[in-house]
């Protein structure tokens, strides 16, 4: 019980570093938040910000210049731009979290079992490591998508397991390191079993560099599938999905360049949100990952 | 050195088989029949048999794998079903212009970085650094298929300085040396066609080079940062050198290392960003290929692709571990 005692202390003091007063006095964090809140509130209360459809087809309204009545303009079809990025926001989110999860999910799985076994176990997960990393991240994807059928989720899917190896090797590093802490070797001479070890000791000692590993990434997860819905990859229309209408609007570049320019703002400012929080949370959680983004 | 080298080319081959391995099983998994996408809906069921036959579909999945490396490291890796030339007839046309793009991206990325990287640190928190970084933030975070699109309205249409796509204008030819057109315009010595080929590259080797530049400009400052506050700077300040000659041959040399970890990271973002950029400036390099072999649904196509861009990607890589053991001797990867 005793060293159960000390992991606790040494998460309680991890978790004390997330204080919110150390947390909003980190001014990338605090805009970052504050952006990142805002497309959060947006998709959540998209109704309420737009009183479009962003599905609804009106060909009177058709390639329509931004204005007070369509702020962002409108599309090929007279759909509203500001309800379609608005509407987008949604899916933008749905697409950082499932992704990213999946991710974080399966890195810290193959992370653990990797860095925690060792030996055999981790030769053979690192050589598999090695080999997903030696693809080009977007063809693993096109691949991946090939394989289940072009679709948002199994982009979202594609762009998960692309990020997988990039989860296992920190979550691995930092797992190599804290089997070799004191209150790790002391619970097994306790008799711990492995199961314990890594469900009471290593796992709660881990979140941090998953946590900032997991806000860095949210960001690119979601560009990079924004960029298969772009290539005909994801998204399917009429989606309001902000890869899908940059598409769009690449055809009407020149004549309605609004209809690309907002979505591709929009991700923009999503990114830069989610960038901003992972610089704050590395600083104030894991200096040690600076650098590795 | 030679032994480095030795060591790192070895590790090469048990990493290229892993990926001919994921490529290939990976094509299997995909539903649909080869033989059946070739012959179209015409064929009989004999047909399909014999066409069956002929590819080897008949065979064992692991014979179908050896027979598969066994032509790809001939550089045979089938025929097309879109367009029925050998796929790595159509990778040869379209590799030099991916190649000659990607390098053209590397090349802006690097130098624009490094300017603003030490620039910025040069002057630490000056009007000049807070711009440049806050640029810099927006750089790593734009998507390339925007920057792209966005570098089209304004140069190519609003002012219309720069064409809209392409790799040279439709009224020139050039004679093909090396596949690369500009480099071909170089050795052909035609003017109008360097002129026409470098216009077009123009844009796509900002776009696709943008977030890497952002991210290396990022690097080089902290970096400079960090070795400009070291004592050998202080000392060459104090023997009385020039302050450009303090940054550019004491700190600037010392702070690449990084930097040139950082370019290795950023190939694959590069390759990726082809199959984007290509796209959007209808490019026909190896990116466009891939997505129009994915959407086609020509396996044989993607897996040459897929293959031969890991191990494009795998050697750049190695090229870049040399260059860091050359630039920095006390690395030795053992």
């Amino acid at each position: 019980m005793a060293t159960d005692a000390v992991a606790v202390g040494v998460r309680r003091r991890r978790v004390a570093a997330l204080s919110w007063r150390r947390l909003f006095s980190h001014s990338s964090f605090v805009v970052g938040a504050a952006i990142v809140a805002g497309v959060v509130a947006a998709a959540l209360l998209a109704p309420l910000v737009t009183s479009y459809n962003p599905i609804e087809q009106s060909f009177r309204d058709q390639l329509l210049q931004p204005s007070r009545g369509h702020l962002f303009g409108t599309d090929e079809f007279g759909r509203d731009i500001f309800a379609r990025v608005v509407y987008g926001a949604r899916i933008a989110l749905i697409v950082g979290v499932v992704a990213d999860g999946l991710a974080a999910v399966l890195g810290v799985a193959l992370g653990v079992l990797s860095g925690y076994f060792g030996r055999r176990v981790d030769a053979v997960l690192m050589r598999i490591v090695d080999v997903v990393l030696a693809f080009p991240y977007l063809l693993l994807a096109m691949i991946v998508v090939a394989i289940l059928g072009p679709s948002l989720i199994n982009a979202m899917i594609a762009i998960g397991i692309v990020y997988t190896p990039q989860f296992a090797r920190v979550v691995r590093g930092v797992v190599l390191q804290i089997k070799e802490e004191d209150f790790v070797e002391a619970a097994r001479a306790e008799g711990a079993g492995s199961l314990r070890i890594l469900g009471r000791h290593i796992l709660p000692n881990i979140l941090s560099p998953i946590i900032v590993m997991a806000t860095l990434t949210v960001g690119y997860m979601i560009v990079e599938t924004a960029g298969l819905s772009f290539l005909g990859l994801g998204a399917s229309p009429p989606t309001p999905e902000w890869g899908s209408m940059l598409a769009t609007g690449r055809s009407f570049m020149l004549t309605a360049p609004w209809i690309a320019t907002f979505p591709g703002l929009a991700i923009l400012v999503t990114v830069v949100g989610f960038n901003l929080i992972g610089d704050g949370l590395r600083d104030l959680l894991d200096p040690r990952l600076r650098g590795r983004q | 050195m030679l032994r480095f080298l030795r060591w790192r080319l070895l590790q090469l081959g048990p990493v290229l088989l892993g990926v001919s391995i994921l490529v290939f099983f990976g094509m299997h998994l995909i539903p649909g029949d080869v033989a059946q996408l070739l012959l179209g809906d015409k064929g009989t069921d004999a047909d399909l048999q014999r066409m069956r036959h002929q590819l080897g579909l008949d065979q064992p999945v692991y014979i179908q794998y050896f027979r598969f490396l066994g032509g790809a490291l001939q550089g045979d890796f089938g025929e097309s079903i879109r367009t029925r030339q050998p796929v790595i007839w159509e990778i040869e046309q379209a590799l030099p212009v991916t190649v000659e793009l990607s390098l053209a991206a590397l090349a802006f990325a690097v130098v624009a970085g490094l300017l603003i990287g030490v620039l910025a640190a040069r002057f630490p928190h000056s009007a000049l650094d807070t711009g440049s970084m806050v640029g810099v933030l927006v750089g790593v975070s734009m998507p390339v298929f925007w920057t792209g699109i966005l570098l089209l309205i304004v140069f190519g249409g609003i002012l219309g300085w720069l064409p809209l796509g392409g790799v040279m204008d439709g009224s020139l030819t050039v004679r093909r040396i090396t596949g690369a057109p500009l480099l071909d315009g170089v050795l052909a010595g035609s003017w109008p066609i360097v002129w026409s080929a470098g216009r077009h590259l123009v844009l796509p080797a900002l776009a696709l080079g943008a977030t890497a530049m952002a991210a290396i400009a990022r690097m080089a400052r902290s970096t400079m940062l960090d070795v400009l506050g070291l004592d050998f700077i202080r000392t060459a300040r104090a023997k009385g050198l020039a302050e450009r000659r303090v940054v550019s041959r004491h700190a600037l040399r010392n702070a690449l290392l990084p930097v040139v970890t950082l370019v290795g990271l950023q190939l694959g973002l590069l390759l990726s960003g082809a199959v984007l950029t290509e796209t959007i400036f209808a490019l026909p390099g190896l990116g466009r290929l891939a997505i129009t072999s994915v959407l086609a649904r020509d396996y044989p196509m993607v897996q040459g692709v897929v293959l031969i861009a890991a191990g494009v990607f795998v050697v750049a890589n190695l090229l870049v571990d040399v260059l860091y053991v050359y630039l920095d001797p006390r690395v030795r990867y053992q």
